[in-house]
């Protein structure tokens, strides 16, 4: 028996320095990918860009028969839906979150995570033929509800212009957007609350919090830097997503306050113009791709730093 | 046809290829204004050729244009029949990545509803390559008005109304195309194509050919797979998209390929042509109009805006692009094969789902362009 704990040992020590390597590599591998996938990107991309210098970024024109590519307006859409559908998605989402962690009963509770989870699986492209053929058809008559209502106001009239005819627009993008990202950022705030102190929650509850007082006062300020996190994971999500997209925002590259009108987003007009893009199309489609690289990257970094100072904060009060 | 005859059986005796009896048999002169284009000498020709097809042995990869891409998979499957030893992919994917894939070579042929322009010919890894027409089809101005029954419009006023210059279908210049309709007072809603596409383009070329550059200059966006639509028009994935918005929305007019919108059910429209007839969108009409245009020695053409009484102006044409120097004997041949059954049998089937045969003059010069593939002997 005492050989056996020496052969243990030799080999534990050489497997585990075959697990160190390997550890390091595949984290090393993940950073050189992605940097070689900007660098090539960039590379394809410079035609378009050294064609169109800043008006890349600044122009909300896009025509390729002159051969004058912007990309301010996809950005824009970019921007504009996932806002949106953040705006939806993020009450829901948490309500869910605090309804099946301190509200339901526990045998609601796995049935309310399944259905949700459940929404995780549709594949995008059924979100987006529904919304296509049935959800921007129904909900047509709602944007001229809310335009007749709106419209006629100061400022928020704006935002709520004529509707776009088909129902394609800005908005429907983001309610199909929000529905897709609800089962991520819920079961992502889930397990956030649930890492709450069960002694701040009895805490609240010894000192006669009700239910309200007792999220809003412990596991609201204990999981902020989690729920924030969630959210923009959320939104790193809901920028990338193309075909959903493609089929519902309507496909036209401008910039309007109106949420009621039709737009296009980076990856929907990549998708949309590839097959028939001819080189220097190619290359300004490749260009949008680098800078929607460039926006999830920057939002995935602001998160970070956003929830590492809520986590220090956080740990100062307590 | 005879041609293949004779390479699948003896690359050496090409003589029989001469006497092609599609070239006795039509009539060419008088294929302009022939009803039901490209139907001779198909009897005999598939027989002649059936035994050295079963003979063949290839796999064909192809890539492009999705317009013929219901075409060719009917094709395909009738070409198996006669050639089990052939198997051909098409994967569609759009005319440019089509005539990418051929240019790297990772394809045997291409399909394309355009030509290569000519910045882009030295990108062709294989060098020389041809094109072979194989069918066309109307581009139809299909509208949502349940209570005009038929609609006819100019060059002009379709240029206007997807410029948005003309939003209302009481417009008077609609009115003054339409003297016998009742138009009622309803806003426009322009549906286009939200992807880049050869029906764009087609269409586009139109306008700008009739109203555009080339005419008036009413016509401003010029032509391309992807124009700088106004803000305010509507967006649909394929044909069948924008058909989708036709029929959803009450007073829209969108450009749709015919079997598209036939498939949803639409009103199509008559466009006036350039000899300034009111034409309906038929394959008839398509083909007439091929059978009036100026085509290059290369057989490339534009069907758009065609001369004739009977020529419907708006059409889609395509291309099968292959190199002329075939560095696969068995791929070679094939591929000869096959674009020849394209030429012969599958003309008469085109009717049938809704496309429109070659006019027999312009079949009878891409048959004869067959000649011209050079297929290596081993």
């Amino acid at each position: 028996m005492a050989v056996v704990p020496t052969s243990l040992k030799a080999k534990g020590g050489h497997a585990d320095r075959a697990f160190t390597i390997l550890a390091a590599a595949s984290a090393a591998l993940v950073l050189v990918v992605l940097s070689l996938i900007a660098v090539t990107m960039t590379r394809r991309a410079w035609d378009a860009l050294d064609l169109m210098g800043l008006d890349f970024f600044t122009s909300d024109r896009w025509a390729p028969p002159d051969q004058f590519f912007g990309a301010a307006a996809f950005i824009f859409g970019s921007l504009l839906s996932a806002a949106i559908a953040i705006l939806i998605a993020v009450p829901v989402s948490v309500g869910i979150a605090l309804f099946v962690t301190q509200v339901a009963p526990r045998w609601l509770r796995k049935p309310v995570v399944y259905i949700t989870d459940l929404l995780a699986v549709v594949p995008s492209v059924v979100f987006g033929l529904w919304g296509v053929l049935v959800f921007s058809g129904t909900i047509k008559g709602f944007y001229g509800w809310l335009h007749d209502t709106f419209g006629g106001l100061p400022l928020v009239g704006h935002v709520f212009g004529p509707s776009s005819a088909s129902g394609r627009a800005f908005t429907t993008a983001g309610v199909i957007l929000a529905v897709m990202i609800i089962p991520i950022v819920t079961s992502l705030s889930r397990e956030v609350i649930d890492t709450v102190p069960p002694a701040d929650r009895e805490a609240a509850w010894a000192l006669g919090a009700t239910r309200w007082e007792m999220i809003r006062g412990s596991v609201l300020p204990y999981s902020t830097g989690g729920l924030v996190g969630a959210v923009m994971l959320g939104l790193g999500r809901a920028m990338g997503e193309t075909i959903a997209v493609a089929l519902v925002i309507g496909s036209n590259a401008q910039i309007t306050a109106n949420i009621l009108a039709s737009g296009d987003s980076m990856p929907a007009v990549i998708a949309n113009q590839w097959g028939e893009a001819d080189d220097i199309q190619k290359s300004a489609l490749i260009g949008l791709a680098v800078t929607l690289f460039l926006i999830t990257l920057g939002v995935n970094l602001a998160a970070n730093a956003i929830v590492q100072r809520t986590i220090r904060r956080n740990q100062g009060l307590s | 046809m005879l041609v293949l005859a004779a390479c699948g059986s003896d690359s050496n005796n090409s003589s029989d290829s001469t006497s092609a009896p599609a070239a006795s048999e039509a009539p060419s002169s008088a294929a302009p204004s022939s009803e039901t284009p490209a139907t001779s000498a198909e009897p005999a020709t598939t027989e002649a050729a059936g035994e050295d097809l079963a003979n063949l042995q290839a796999t064909l990869d192809a890539s492009g244009a999705t317009f013929p891409q219901a075409f060719y998979e009917e094709q395909i499957a009738a070409f198996k029949d006669d050639a089990p030893g052939v198997t051909i992919n098409y994967g569609g994917g759009g005319s440019g990545k089509g005539r990418q894939d051929l240019a790297d070579q990772v394809t045997d042929w291409a399909g394309s509803d355009g030509v290569v322009k000519p910045e882009d010919v030295a990108k062709f890894k294989g060098g020389e390559f041809l094109y072979f027409p194989t069918v066309l089809a109307p581009i139809t101005l299909s509208y949502n008005l349940p209570d005009v029954e038929s609609l006819q419009l100019t060059p002009t006023t379709v240029a206007k109304i997807f410029e948005r210059q003309i939003t209302n279908w009481n417009d008077p210049a609609i009115a003054a195309d339409n003297p016998d309709a009742t138009l009622p007072d309803q806003a426009i809603t322009v549906a286009v194509r939200a992807d880049g596409s050869g029906t764009t383009e087609n269409f586009t070329k139109f306008l700008d050919a009739a109203v555009g550059a080339g005419g008036d200059g009413t016509w401003t966006l010029k032509s391309g797979s992807t124009v700088e639509w106004p803000a305010d028009v509507q967006a649909g994935q394929g044909n069948s998209g924008v058909a989708q918005i036709v029929s959803s929305t009450p007073g829209a007019i969108g450009y749709v390929d015919l079997s598209d919108a036939k498939a949803a059910d639409l009103q199509t429209a008559s466009v006036q042509n350039k000899a300034g007839k009111f034409v309906a969108p038929t394959l008839e009409a398509t083909s007439a109009a091929a059978a009036n245009i100026e085509v290059k020695p290369d057989l490339t053409f534009f069907t758009g805006w065609a001369d004739g009484d009977e020529s419907y102006p708006i059409a889609a044409q395509t291309w099968i692009i292959v190199y002329k120097n075939q560095t696969d004997k068995a791929t070679g041949e094939a591929v000869k094969a096959w674009i020849n059954y394209v030429l012969t049998a599958g003309q008469d089937a085109a009717a049938d789902i809704d496309y429109a045969a070659l006019p027999d003059s312009l079949r009878e010069k891409a048959v004869a362009q067959l000649d011209q593939l050079v297929i290596p002997s081993s």
